[in-house]
């Protein structure tokens, strides 16, 4: 009581102060470096300087998927594909190096591999996929050494490219390609374009199966129309309605089951079901499905407050999981928590998307959409987004591989340059 | 109507304070139009553009009269005063 009185005035002027630096340098932590939290946290640090934001990323460098489809076939370097985090710090964020292992929704902390425990106001949690194993019975993690997915980039594409350019001329390569959702939706088709082009002009008498568990994919009657075109005899697609769904694989004599046949092949490449990050799940803001439920306007977690979620992890409606969506989603969710973290309210958004594929190397096709709120889901704006048109002349194709490569360069510079 | 939606991104301008104030959609675009001018691409920099054009392209791209490969199927899923917003919004910021 005495000691109150005694330090009475200065710790009301403290306590004064606090409450100041507690207003205007919150803490952020975000979770996962990739597309979405490298945005977040650099975008964070630009609505209000004064925040504290911690990247937690547990690789040095980073490397994109985007056009790794690509490097599969020896058209670009993986190498082109790499990203580091200087110009994130540069920005004032302490970059930790390591993995998050833990996360305390109540007590409101991240704990790190190294064991550092990072306290938040605010948490962002980008980490993108994890690869659902044995969702598709046989395959594991061993099985993907066999069989590889090549849908995290880095050694799992350099696997592939090597197993394509070890095979004979007159293989056989094999794509299974996942029921809805997953990351990167026309990426399979994309994927068996530039495969066909390699083997056209690489290795003309091999051919190439798609086994879909799917009847119908993004930007199909573009793929479809071109293949036709381009491929013809060379890329045959099996939809589920004509027993393409692959119910198993058996990595050690590289064979893929469906409800009609055992293909063998000489190259096999499993494109598996996928879910949120397991840290989602550890921070339990995931559900049954294995996503995230997130509020279209803050990208706020359905299920934790204070945990907000963005790119592939979270479902919010129709935006697809892409890194563009990704990108755009991090930049709202950043401009609604500076937003929060004044005591205002954020406004809704009407985020756009866009995918480039290429089907050749000079042949590029494109989805877009607007997205706004409607229900507490981003739906597509009607009237908007769509599909390149199906008659365009081969100099609009050729325009808009130009375009992919550019969408390419600045989305990258503005995440990690 | 051209008058119209210039004086209207003029007054929105004068509202936005915050970077975290953006209009809807106008974050969407520095995914393929760089905020650097110094980026190699063929897509132009919006940054400190005179907003009465960027409307004036965006209405073009909407109706058809501008061909686009992509910008007509984005420009369709904002209204005049989300457009003039948006163009505003870009006007206003400094060309880097
Ligand atoms: C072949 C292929 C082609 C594609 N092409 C395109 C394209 O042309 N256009 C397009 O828009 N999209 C494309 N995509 C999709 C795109 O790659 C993803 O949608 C995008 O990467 C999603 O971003 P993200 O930030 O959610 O996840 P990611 O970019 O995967 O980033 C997640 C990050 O989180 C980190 N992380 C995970 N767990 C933890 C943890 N516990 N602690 C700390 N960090 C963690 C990971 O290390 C990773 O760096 C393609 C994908 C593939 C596979
Ligand atoms: C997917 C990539 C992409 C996105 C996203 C995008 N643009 Fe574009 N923009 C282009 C391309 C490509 C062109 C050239 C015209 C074309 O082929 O569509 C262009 C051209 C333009 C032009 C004409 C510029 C000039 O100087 O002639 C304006 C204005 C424009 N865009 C505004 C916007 C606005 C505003 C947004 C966000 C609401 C946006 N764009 C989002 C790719 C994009």
């Amino acid at each position: 009581m005495q000691r109150r009185e005694f330090i009475g005035g200065a710790s009301a002027a403290l306590a004064l102060s606090r409450t100041a630096i507690a207003q205007t340098a919150a803490k952020i932590v975000v979770v996962g470096g990739g597309f979405a939290g490298a945005t977040a946290a650099r975008f964070l640090r630009r609505a209000n300087p004064s925040l504290d934001v911690t990247l937690v990323e547990p690789n040095a460098s980073f490397v994109a998927c985007p056009f790794s489809n690509e490097v599969l076939v020896g058209l670009r370097d993986l190498d082109a594909q790499r990203f580091g985090y200087d110009a994130v710090r540069a920005d004032g964020v302490a970059v930790a190096t390591q993995a998050a292992t833990a996360i305390d929704a109540s007590l409101r902390r991240v704990t790190l591999a190294d064991g550092t425990v990072l306290p938040y106001d605010r948490l962002v949690l980008a980490p993108g996929i994890d690869i659902a194993w044995n969702a598709l019975p046989g395959y594991d993690e061993a099985a993907s050494q066999r069989m590889p997915h090549a849908w995290k980039a880095g050694e799992q594409t350099l696997l592939l490219r090597r197993q394509l350019e070890a095979m004979k001329d007159g293989g056989l390569v094999v794509i299974s390609a996942p029921a809805n959702p997953f990351r990167c939706p026309p990426g399979p088709y994309e994927r068996a374009s530039l495969i066909a082009w390699y083997l056209k002009t690489k290795k003309p008498r091999s051919k190439l199966i798609v086994l879909d568990a799917k009847d119908q994919f993004s930007k199909q009657r573009l793929f479809t129309a071109a293949w036709k075109d381009l491929y013809p005899g060379l890329l045959e697609w099996v939809p589920l309605s004509q027993g393409g769904k692959v119910n198993s694989v058996d990595p050690a004599a590289n064979t893929l089951v469906t409800d009609f046949a055992t293909h063998k092949a000489d190259v096999a490449n499993v494109i598996p079901p996928q879910r949120a990050g397991r840290i989602a799940e550890i921070a339990g803001v995931s559900d049954r499905t294995g996503w995230c439920p997130v509020d279209p306007v803050t990208f706020e977690s359905r299920l934790q407050p204070n945990i907000h979620v963005i790119g592939d992890a979270a479902i919010m409606g129709a935006m697809p999981k892409s890194a563009f969506a990704a990108n755009a989603q991090a930049k709202i969710c950043a401009a609604a928590i500076a937003t929060l973290l004044r005591g205002a309210t954020p406004a809704e958004a009407k985020p756009i998307n866009t995918c480039y594929s290429l089907v050749a190397p000079d042949y590029g096709i494109s989805i877009a959409g607007v997205y706004r709120v409607v229900g507490g889901q981003l739906t597509d704006v009607e009237g908007a987004g769509g599909i390149s048109p199906a008659d365009a002349p081969p100099q609009t194709r050729a325009l808009e591989a130009t375009y992919a490569e550019a969408w390419f360069r600045t989305i990258t510079g503005e995440v990690f340059l | 109507m051209r008058a119209f939606l210039a004086a209207l991104a003029l007054s929105v301008a004068a509202q936005v304070a915050h970077a975290a104030d953006m209009p809807a959609g106008a974050s969407s675009c520095s995914g393929c139009h760089a905020e650097s001018a110094q980026a190699q691409s063929p897509v132009p920099p919006l940054a400190g553009r005179d907003p009465a054009k960027l409307v004036a392209a965006m209405r073009a791209f909407r109706s058809g009269e501008r061909p686009a490969t992509v910008m007509d199927r984005i420009a369709k899923g904002y209204s005049d005063e989300e457009t003039a917003a948006i163009a505003a919004w870009f006007g206003a910021q400094a060309r880097r």
